[in-house]
């Protein structure tokens, strides 16, 4: 039997392009407050973490593809990247970070 | 017989006894039906109402197409049985893939609690049928995510099938299209964005919610028992 591995898992969740994003846009508006003039093209998204139990990376990968895909963006307005990486998640070991 | 609706209620439903007590008034029985039930036998048609089903957690109607009750409705709207989303109700059914599009925050990110005008523009669906198209009514809205969208191929079948059944005069949410209310390709399956349960007696400013809900009620051939699992 293969053994199992433990990886770590980033998927992005954006609007897809064309995809009006009234989020982005007022957050966008509200820089020059700021004193950020020169910041564009902003695009508001959520982002996903969580573990995997998996044989290898490409199992990893495959498994949160079905999560992303499947549950966490509507494939008619989102997209979503997905980073698999291997071991527990970066400042697991209690950073604040 | 009596036409029994069938009001389909999620952790987070929260116009659940608006829908019981319009329908009621026309006369049909209404009883709610709890999300982790797996059978609809024995109801004519169903309504998912309005609220915030599963908190709206992830995204409107994300986790609530995974409740056991959404199987059932699956199986009951391809016998043809009548099927009406009410605003929460109608984002549960795009993401259930039961009606195509999806909603999205409004345009201007406003909350909306208004009255609103809409057209009859399909006279040819459960919630329509026997209104004449133009027809215009008015009714609530009561959402921040009512915003409809697809992509263009899908907003062409609509227009080539005439999908849109419902239209708003005065677009209050950025909708692609005006649209307020959209069928599937049966005609079976309807979804819109305001609440005829809201606009069901004099004392709430309109009965123009009526009018869709008699046309519902219409639809509502009493069914076999056994037909529908």
């Amino acid at each position: 039997m293969a053994s199992r591995e433990q990886f770590s898992v980033l998927v992005e969740v954006r609007l897809r392009e064309g995809i009006a994003d009234p989020q982005g846009a007022t957050i966008e508006r509200a820089l020059p407050a700021l004193g950020m003039t020169g910041v564009t093209g902003v695009r508001a998204g959520k982002a996903f973490r969580f573990e995997v139990s998996a044989s290898d990376e490409g199992d990893a990968r495959a498994q949160a593809t079905v999560v992303a895909d499947r549950l966490l963006a509507n494939p008619v307005i989102e997209e979503s990247a997905v980073t698999v990486s291997p071991g527990p998640p970066a400042g697991a070991a209690g950073s604040a970070a | 017989m009596t036409t029994r609706v069938g009001v389909v209620m999620f952790p987070g439903t929260n116009c659940e006894h608006d829908a019981v007590l319009a329908l009621e008034r026309l006369g049909v029985s209404a009883d709610l039906v709890w999300h982790r039930t797996s059978s609809v036998r024995g109801y004519d048609a169903l309504v998912l109402p309005g609220g915030f089903a599963h908190g709206d957690y992830l995204r409107p109607g994300a986790i609530a197409r995974f409740s056991p009750v959404m199987e059932a409705v699956g199986r009951f709207a391809a016998d043809g049985g009548p099927v009406v989303g009410i605003c929460n109700g109608f984002q549960v059914l795009t993401e259930a893939g039961l009606l195509p599009g999806a909603l999205q925050k409004n345009r201007g990110l406003r909350f909306l609690c208004t009255t609103v005008g809409v057209r009859v523009e399909s006279s040819d669906s459960v919630l329509t049928g026997g209104i004449a198209t133009g027809t215009e009514l008015q009714i609530p809205v009561n959402h921040f995510e009512g915003n409809y969208t697809c992509d263009a191929g899908t907003l062409a079948v609509l227009h080539g099938e005439e999908r849109v059944i419902l239209r708003y005069l005065d677009n209050p949410n950025g909708s692609i299209d005006d649209i307020a209310g959209v069928c599937n390709e049966a005609r079976n399956v309807v979804g819109l964005m305001p609440h005829p349960e809201r606009a069901s007696d004099p004392l709430l400013g309109s009965v123009d919610g009526s009018v869709l809900l008699a046309a519902l009620v219409r639809s509502a051939v009493p069914r076999a028992p056994a037909s529908v699992a």
